[in-house]
């Protein structure tokens, strides 16, 4: 395992250019292209903010909430801070789960390296990723949010706490997919209910006591919880020592998660 | 000199799976618990055998055998896609194998983005690719539509371009498997001479094919695998030789088998004495001959009132055995035994050979050669000679009769045998007229070309 591991970074210049095909081949044939990188986001927050707003309004006026920078509260703008992030995780995950199965031309003919390709997953709905940042940048700047340098400076800790964590579980839902085919079809719930377990379309304030101890066990709630602190709310990033944490554990999540590949891989050429 | 590719003892065994363990999904492996029973096959099924072969640097080695004998199996242990359930595959220097060209081409990008992937995949550099891209798209033959997105390729096109990359990744090791089949002439040559150069530089290569020309041609050594073992290995000449020969006696005994299902169906539904079929049915293989279109709507069968029976047929070849395959030009007898319970004085005996299309290549009848019958009484046999086999290639269908002068069917087998004549030629037609070429001074030929086999 830890002789593959370690030719892991050989495969860069692969990694790269499979990211970079992935990226073009996606609006390729669309008029829009890779400007729908940046609408689909703004899409969805506009979805989400008449749901919200309009539909089945958010009274999120609690006690104890912390002060967002603006008098109005511009619940949009909170939202995006953490849905952002989930896209990127939810359809990294949702397609690992097809990734071996679709590419089992390459891994039963040619001589691959299939861990590439969950890589490649995260890697690719991670640009896209950033490539929305600059919707939420643009609100926030409209919004005139506080941001300070030492609490941006975090922010790329908290993208690559994220990249290991997707990845991981990409890796492992990528080889689990492979024997156990339902696994594409329970994702999708599992995530959608991990979804609303995490607080991203209410601030974790707002979850009851017993909510609380049950978001905290929840991993994607650090990372969501970091991205509003330093994006969204006022003052220092007090969530720093979760994230560490959260940091550690992705570590060990993947080098387990690398382990059980490791050990399925020799199965893939046959089963997919 | 070292090996370049050394199997020892390399087994394969794969997971077969009954059909209630196909379906098998977690759901049904979690709550019946069987999770790790259900892991672990019950069925298998061995593709490769305690194979051991070694191939040192430099040789070419021809792999040849049957659909399902373990070829594939064997080029992707060494190709290392997958690995041996028991003994080891070394490989020594890169390797590049053309098992399936073009795997990993993405359709929706140009073929330019997909060459330099595909590069890469293979081991190249983006550099190395840039190097040898002009010359990777004047090998495919593609400059035209180089840019144009891979999914509006065809087929040939999609084949020629994944051919070239993995030629021009400059393997130590070339793993090959049936790929010649990509292009027109002109790109199979293209393709040849690219192996020949291969060969030239001391290049190791595994050939997987069912073109024999070609092993016997390009390879230093002919592997022959059966049922995933080694069935035979050393000169390309002999093994090939081997392998024909065991190819023809298998044709031979399924030729036997299908022929004995014939006749036992045919028994199966005796028309009775008393209303002869032959109402219905040309009733005798002259009329047969000339009214080639009932071939069509007639099938195998079997009638007549069975006063002389037609007991057996047999093919004897050049080597005095009966059997099903022959070779065009080769002398066979036809020999008919025949029973008479009771003396008879009027009956012809008649013979017509089909070709698959149905059409009637010959037909005759001892009655058509002025040959007058007096009697046949007991076990008789009338043999049927034919000098020289000159036919061109393919199955061939006999009807075997006997009847009395004015057609009233005796026995009368209706397409019952079956024989086949192989051929190193592959003319056309139904009939090989004994033959030779001849040429004035000036027009020459070059040596005989490869034959295609």
């Amino acid at each position: 395992m830890l002789h593959n591991l370690a030719q892991l970074p050989r495969y860069r210049g692969l990694i790269q250019s499979l990211v970079a095909r992935e990226l073009k081949a996606r609006y390729r044939g669309s008029v829009l292209g890779f400007f729908w990188s940046f609408v689909n986001p703004l899409l969805l927050l506009l979805v989400y903010s008449i749901v919200f707003a309009y539909i089945m309004p958010a009274r999120f006026t609690g006690g104890e909430e912390p002060k967002p920078f603006a008098d109005a509260y511009p619940y949009g703008v909170f939202l995006f801070c953490g849905l952002l992030p989930w896209t990127w995780f939810a359809s990294s995950l949702n397609e690992s789960a097809g990734v071996l199965i679709s590419g089992g031309n390459l891994i039963k003919k040619v001589l691959f390296p299939a861990e590439v390709l969950p890589i490649v997953t995260a890697l690719a709905n991670m640009v896209h990723f950033l490539l929305g940042l600059p919707i939420l940048v643009l609100f926030l700047a409209y919004y005139r949010a506080p941001i300070t340098l030492g609490e941006l400076a975090w922010f790329p800790i908290i993208v690559l706490v994220q990249l290991i964590f997707t990845t991981s579980l990409g890796l492992l839902v990528a080889a689990l997919t492979v024997h156990f085919r339902d696994i594409r079809d329970i994702l999708s719930n599992v995530l959608s209910l991990w979804f609303f377990a995490t607080p991203i379309i209410y601030p974790w304030q707002h979850a009851p006591d017993l909510g609380k101890w049950f978001l905290n066990a929840n991993p994607f709630t650090h990372l969501a919880i970091s991205y509003q602190e330093v994006l969204f709310f006022k003052g220092p990033f007090g969530h720093w020592r979760w994230l560490l944490a959260l940091a550690a554990a992705s570590l060990g999540l993947f080098l387990f998660a690398y382990f059980v590949f490791d050990r399925l891989r020799d199965t893939f050429a046959e089963e997919v | 000199m070292a090996n370049a590719i050394e199997l020892t003892n390399a087994s394969k065994v794969y997971r077969r799976f009954a059909h209630r363990r196909q379906f098998a999904t977690l759901k049904s492996a979690l709550l019946s618990r069987s999770l790790v029973r259900d892991l672990r096959p019950d069925e298998t099924f061995t593709a490769l055998n305690n194979v051991t072969v070694s191939v040192p640097r430099g040789q070419t080695l021809g792999v040849i055998g049957r659909n399902g004998s373990g070829k594939s199996t064997m080029l992707k242990l060494v190709a290392g896609i997958t690995k041996p359930t028991s003994g080891t595959v070394k490989v020594n220097g890169r390797i590049s194998a053309l098992i399936e060209l073009g795997a990993g081409f993405h359709p929706e990008i140009s073929g330019r983005e997909n060459v330099f992937i595909n590069g890469i995949m293979l081991g190249l550099t983006k550099r190395d690719i840039a190097a040898r891209f002009d010359e990777i798209v004047e090998f495919a033959e593609m400059k035209d539509f180089i840019d144009a997105p891979v999914k509006t390729y065809s087929s040939g096109m999609y084949m020629r371009l994944g051919f070239a990359v993995a030629i021009h990744v400059d393997p130590e090791v070339l793993l090959v498997d049936e790929v010649l089949a990509v292009g027109d002439e002109g790109f199979t040559h293209k393709c040849l001479d690219k192996f020949a150069e291969f060969k030239r530089r001391g290049k190791t290569i595994l050939l997987v094919t069912h073109s024999l020309g070609m092993v016997e041609r390009f390879c230093d050594d002919a592997l022959w695998l059966d049922g995933g073992r080694i069935k035979g290995s050393g000169d390309p000449k002999r093994i090939v030789g081997a392998y024909v020969t065991d190819v023809e006696k298998r044709e031979e005994r399924e030729l036997a088998a299908t022929d004995a299902k014939a006749r036992h169906d045919a028994n199966a539904v005796v028309v009775s004495p008393d209303e002869p079929a032959s109402a219905v049915l040309p009733d005798n293989p002259v009329d047969t001959a000339t009214a080639a279109g009932d071939m069509f709507r007639a099938a195998e069968g079997r009638w007549g009132s069975r006063e002389i029976e037609i007991a057996e047929v047999r093919f004897v070849g050049p080597d005095r055995e009966s059997g099903h395959v022959f070779h065009s030009g080769d002398r066979v007898d036809i020999q008919i035994r025949l029973r008479a319970p009771l003396p008879i004085d009027d009956f012809v005996v008649g013979i017509g050979i089909f070709n698959a299309d149905g059409t009637c290549c010959y037909g005759t009848n001892t009655y058509l050669e002025e040959l007058a019958p007096e009697t046949i009484s007991g076990d008789a046999e009338a043999t049927f000679t034919i000098e020289s086999l000159d036919l061109v290639e393919g199955t061939y269908k006999v009807d075997v009769a006997v009847h009395k002068v004015d057609g009233y069917p005796y026995d009368y087998h209706r397409l019952l045998h079956t024989f086949r004549v192989k051929s190193r030629v592959k003319d056309v037609g139904i009939y090989r007229p004994r033959h030779t070429w001849g040429f004035s001074k000036n027009m020459r030929f070059k040596e005989l070309r490869e034959p295609r086999s």
